[in-house]
């Protein structure tokens, strides 16, 4: 495959498999350091396990080390996991606390230039580079996605449209009149804001896109080429999550075989979720991250809960990072419907692969006499608007079967209203349990 | 000669179709036919309008789902037999109907076919001598 897009830090990107096992070596045994001696949470949890901060020498020894939780960082709210005092506290970032408290994160200086830096490389690898002109609409605020590509953008020096998250037609506006060439949101509102272009009529050549990167939630390579299709550009998928720093913890290259973990600062484990034995690479299991070079708030062996396996063979390419296969979802996002574990992505992926379906969905969960029912409601779009009741019937059949086929559970299909499922500007809220 | 039947998708929630008819009577647009067909979760509802493509602009502006779709109109004699006469026709050139809707007033009688292909069935029909009623028929209705 002919590769076009640039590397931002080869030293670091390609460098040779035991050289990296060196440097994370070296950065874990600083970072125990850093732990023991500021942070009392941990220092109580090595004590316990009879473990000295000069014990661990090597990356290896990470499978004898503590797990941290999100509730571990609910029991220390806001602050009590920071490894520094709050005057070398330059940034705090929250996540919405859908049940309970927010998680609360800190960054340093050293923290926020390290964000920038991996944020660059995923732009880089996405083939975003000083003449391009990004269009930022995830949220700017406490929510890490707006001001995390932000900084990396600049980091490479493009031109940043900080327009965050909302107002459709201004983001249509701002994207046409200023060439945006890149433009970087939730794949669920890049979908929205491809459908608008159509819907108001702008001529394709005013979109000068060419390129995306998308995240913040799970999506099905379905909806990427659906996206693609819409807005005429390569969208790329960019992970991360604001406890272990935001996105850029990995990035997906032109190559599209998995996310590259920026390893050099998240070391990654994958882990059974039931043993918490360390697993084969290859086998999939719960990702674990632990963030050596964190000076704020270095977690050790974080639990995402994001399923997923690893791969540690060399890409095409030519970098040497671990690759991390596209998360499947959050094991809290899994859905137990009668027994079958099914992930909100799967519905998506059975769905898109059906041409003519629109890419808005909802998922309905509901218990009736002790049995779950998913409902699925697709709306119906111009591309599949019949009105004969025997056409529309083949379209909710079809549907029902392929579920039924691809996923083994029985689903009920609900036709329903173009546009009657709430467009969301940042995660979209593609589950409603009602049990 | 066809007309354009206007027809919108609706979900099975209430108020719905009233907030339909409210809009079509604020635009003083004349519903002259409509049938509707039902699922448990949804249903199509098919006019005739006077002015279809405005019913189309409007509604749709109202967020509904609407296409037209092309049909014929059959103008009948109010006898036994006439329906029976345009079906034989139809069934003759192996023509499967869709769906359709008919009433009569005074000696009138309408009705609305959907089939396939519609330009040549209604082509067929007006060579075997049935009135069809055009777009403009419908506006003096």
């Amino acid at each position: 495959m002919k590769r076009t897009n640039k590397i931002w830090n080869p030293e670091r990107e390609c460098a040779d498999r035991e050289e990296m096992r060196r440097l994370q070596s070296k950065q874990l045994a600083a970072m125990m350091e850093r732990l023991y001696h500021n942070v009392p949470f941990y220092r109580n949890k090595l004590k316990e396990m009879g473990i000295e901060p000069g014990d661990i020498r090597d990356v290896d020894q990470l499978k004898a080390l503590p797990f941290t939780t999100k509730d571990d960082l609910r029991e220390n709210y806001p602050f009590g996991l920071f490894a520094v005092p709050q005057t070398d506290v330059v940034r705090i970032h929250a996540s919405s606390g859908t049940t309970g408290k927010p998680t609360v994160v800190g960054y340093t200086p050293r923290d926020i230039e390290t964000w920038a830096e991996v944020v660059a490389r995923g732009l880089v690898m996405a083939g975003v580079n000083e003449d391009d002109t990004i269009q930022v609409s995830y949220g700017y605020g406490p929510f890490t996605g707006g001001l995390g590509i932000h900084y990396g953008a600049e980091k490479v020096g493009a031109t940043v449209i900080p327009i965050s998250s909302g107002n459709t037609r201004k983001q249509l506006q701002f994207m046409t009149d200023f060439n945006a060439t890149a433009l970087a949101c939730t794949p669920s509102y890049a979908a929205h804001l491809g459908e608008s272009i159509l819907k108001e009529g702008i001529p394709p050549e005013k979109v000068k896109l060419r390129t995306g990167v998308f995240g913040a939630e799970p999506w099905s390579n379905e909806l990427r080429r659906e996206i693609e299709k819409l807005l005429h550009i390569t969208a790329y998928d960019i992970y991360g999550l604001s406890e272990v720093m935001g996105p850029g913890v990995s990035m997906e290259c032109e190559c599209q075989r998995g996310n590259h973990i920026f390893e050099d600062h998240f070391i990654p484990e994958v882990v059974d979720p039931e043993t918490l034995e360390v697993l084969p690479d290859g086998e999939i299991g719960e990702l674990v991250f632990t963030t050596v070079t964190k000076e704020a708030m270095p977690l050790l062996r974080y639990r995402t809960r994001d399923l997923t396996r690893l791969c540690r063979e060399k890409c095409d390419c030519g970098r040497t990072l671990t690759r991390m296969e596209k998360c499947l979802g959050r094991t809290d996002d899994m859905l137990i419907i009668r027994g079958v574990n099914v992930f909100p992505s799967q519905v998506e992926a059975v769905l898109m692969s059906m041409s003519g379906t629109s890419p808005h969905y909802q998922l309905v969960i509901r218990r009736e006499k002790n049995l779950d029912t998913l409902e699925v409601k697709v709306e119906i779009d111009e591309k599949n608007w019949s009105d004969s009741i025997r056409v529309l019937e083949g379209i909710r059949k079809q549907i029902e079967a392929n579920i039924k086929s691809m996923l083994g559970i029985t689903a009920i299909i609900k036709l329903v209203e173009p546009n009657s499922i709430q467009r969301s500007e940042g995660k979209a809220q593609r589950i409603i349990d009602l049990r | 000669m066809h007309i354009q039947q206007l027809s919108v998708f609706l979900e099975d929630r209430s108020g719905r179709l009233t907030e339909l008819t409210r809009i079509l009577a604020e635009n003083d647009i004349n519903i002259i036919a409509l049938n509707v067909a039902e699922t448990t979760d949804y249903g199509i509802v098919r006019m005739v309008v006077g002015r279809p493509q405005l019913a189309k602009e409007t509604l749709e502006k109202e967020g509904f789902s609407i296409g037209l779709t092309d049909v014929a109109c059959v103008n009948m004699a109010d006898e036994p037999g006439s329906l029976y006469k345009i079906l034989k026709i139809l069934a003759e050139k192996e023509v499967n109907v869709d769906y359709m809707y008919a009433f009569s007033n005074d000696d009138v009688a309408l009705g609305v076919i959907r089939t396939e292909n519609i330009p040549e069935v209604t082509k067929l029909l007006e060579e075997r001598g049935i009135t069809l009623l055009s777009q403009h028929d419908i506006y003096q209705l």
